[in-house]
């Protein structure tokens, strides 16, 4: 258990060492997710609902995040270094947690400077609208780092990836509107809480097949 | 096959008493049902391709969700019909079903399109099978997503409480189910003798060559 979580903890420092290095993920997040709020304020017509704008916040989150995700495996597929790692003496889903731990701390960086934006712009967010937020980018690190290698391997590459990862965030969409907006928000927390324990299991449990030839 | 077809054919429009409209009811549901099975067969044969092995239930998998997408458009096209005819939209947001299939049927594009550009091989069989049983938890989270999604969407949740049956309704209905469910399971045999003929043909060819 304790050489797994190291070897966990290894894996997503590695990531963030190179990110730190290259730096050619997270600053191209930080100005789409940026970018897309500016471009929001003159999507939604004078006197739109404030319910209007935490929907395109949904949007925002999850396309910064295909845009990591996009990228998560791309150092890997350099010098078959993918083979390397699977054919070390760690277990595989090791690998994906790493993987999806280093994608989160990306995507919980740019919401970082993206949710004071939104305050900022648009409409307060409070302590249930926080919750649902870091809840759901659990639930798409989950999945998009799996989903993500499985779109490295195509030819299909980034094309892909959307496609595969669009149809299961609705879920996620739908229970983080729902915390932002709802008096209720409990359930819907809940409702994400589940969500990313199925498919944690899910993820973990089938990652080596993906990876393994 | 036919025989069955034409049963519903005949049996159906004695039962419905409640409007031309009513009809499609004896296909919509069953053909939904059947997109289930069909789905859930896939992602069946994609668990035991995980867990043993084995070339043919690859093919078996990928057969069964094509069936399934197939059979998911009819019920997204009947169900766009039946809605036009009872409610008098094409399409409404608030018919949970219909959104489902909408999901389901995205998803399960994308799994042809995930799979055509993959390159043929083991990898690609478990990765095909790690996304068909992705689908299969994704249908029971999407029903619920989309029943909670309805309390901030439409405040007064649709109630379209089924016409009551009878028990000739019912019994018409069963037929119609077993009618559709037999469709399914012969399309599903002839594309995969075809899949598998075409694949014996293709290693012939090369044995020649």
């Amino acid at each position: 258990m304790i050489g797994y979580l190291a070897d966990v903890s290894a894996l997503a420092r590695k990531d963030l060492r190179l990110e730190l290095r290259a730096k050619d993920t997270l600053p191209a997040m930080l100005l789409f997710v940026l970018s897309t709020l500016v471009v929001f304020h003159f999507a939604l017509p004078k006197g739109t609902s404030e319910d209007a704008a935490y929907g395109l916040l949904w949007v925002a989150i999850v396309f910064t995040a295909l845009l990591g995700l996009a990228r998560a495996w791309s150092p890997e597929g350099e010098a078959g270094a993918l083979d390397a790692l699977v054919l070390a003496p760690c277990d595989r889903s090791a690998i994906w947690l790493g993987k999806t731990l280093a994608t989160l701390a990306f995507l919980a960086a740019a919401e970082v400077v993206a949710l004071p934006a939104f305050a900022l712009f648009f409409a307060p967010l409070d302590g249930a609208a926080l919750a649902g937020v870091l809840l759901a980018s659990l639930g798409i690190c989950v999945v998009g780092s799996l989903l993500s290698a499985m779109a490295a391997a195509s030819r299909g590459r980034e094309v892909i990836l959307p496609l595969l990862l669009l149809p299961l965030s609705i879920p996620l969409v739908v229970g983080g509107v729902g915390a932002s907006i709802s008096p209720e928000s409990g359930r819907y927390l809940l409702f994400l809480g589940l969500y990313d324990a199925v498919f944690a299991i899910l993820s973990w449990a089938s990652f080596e097949y993906v990876v393994t030839e | 096959m036919a025989a069955a077809v034409a049963m519903v054919f005949f049996v159906a429009p004695e039962d419905a008493d409640q409007g031309i409209s009513q009809k499609i009811f004896y296909f919509h549901v069953p053909i939904a049902l059947t997109a289930y099975a069909c789905f859930g067969l896939g992602a069946w044969k994609a668990l035991r391709l995980l867990w043993v092995g084995g070339e043919r239930r690859d093919l078996e998998s990928y057969t069964a969700i094509h069936q399934g997408t197939i059979f998911g458009a009819l019920t997204l096209v009947t169900g766009s019909i039946w809605a036009k005819a009872s409610w008098g939209v094409w399409w409404s947001w608030g018919s949970n079903q219909l959104v489902l299939f909408l999901v389901l049927f995205l998803f399960y594009c994308a799994y042809f399109m995930l799979r055509f550009s993959l390159e043929e091989g083991p990898r690609r069989e478990r990765t095909s099978a790690v996304y068909a049983l992705f689908g299969v938890a994704l249908i029971p989270v999407s029903f619920f997503a989309i029943r909670l999604a309805n309390d901030f969407i439409h405040p007064t949740v649709f109630t379209s409480a089924g016409p009551q049956m009878t028990g000739t309704m019912f019994v018409a209905f069963l037929v119609a189910w077993a009618a559709i469910v037999l469709l399914a399971y012969v399309m599903y045999r002839v594309e995969i003798v075809g899949k598998r003929t075409d694949a014996h043909l293709r290693e012939l060819r090369e044995a020649l060559s």
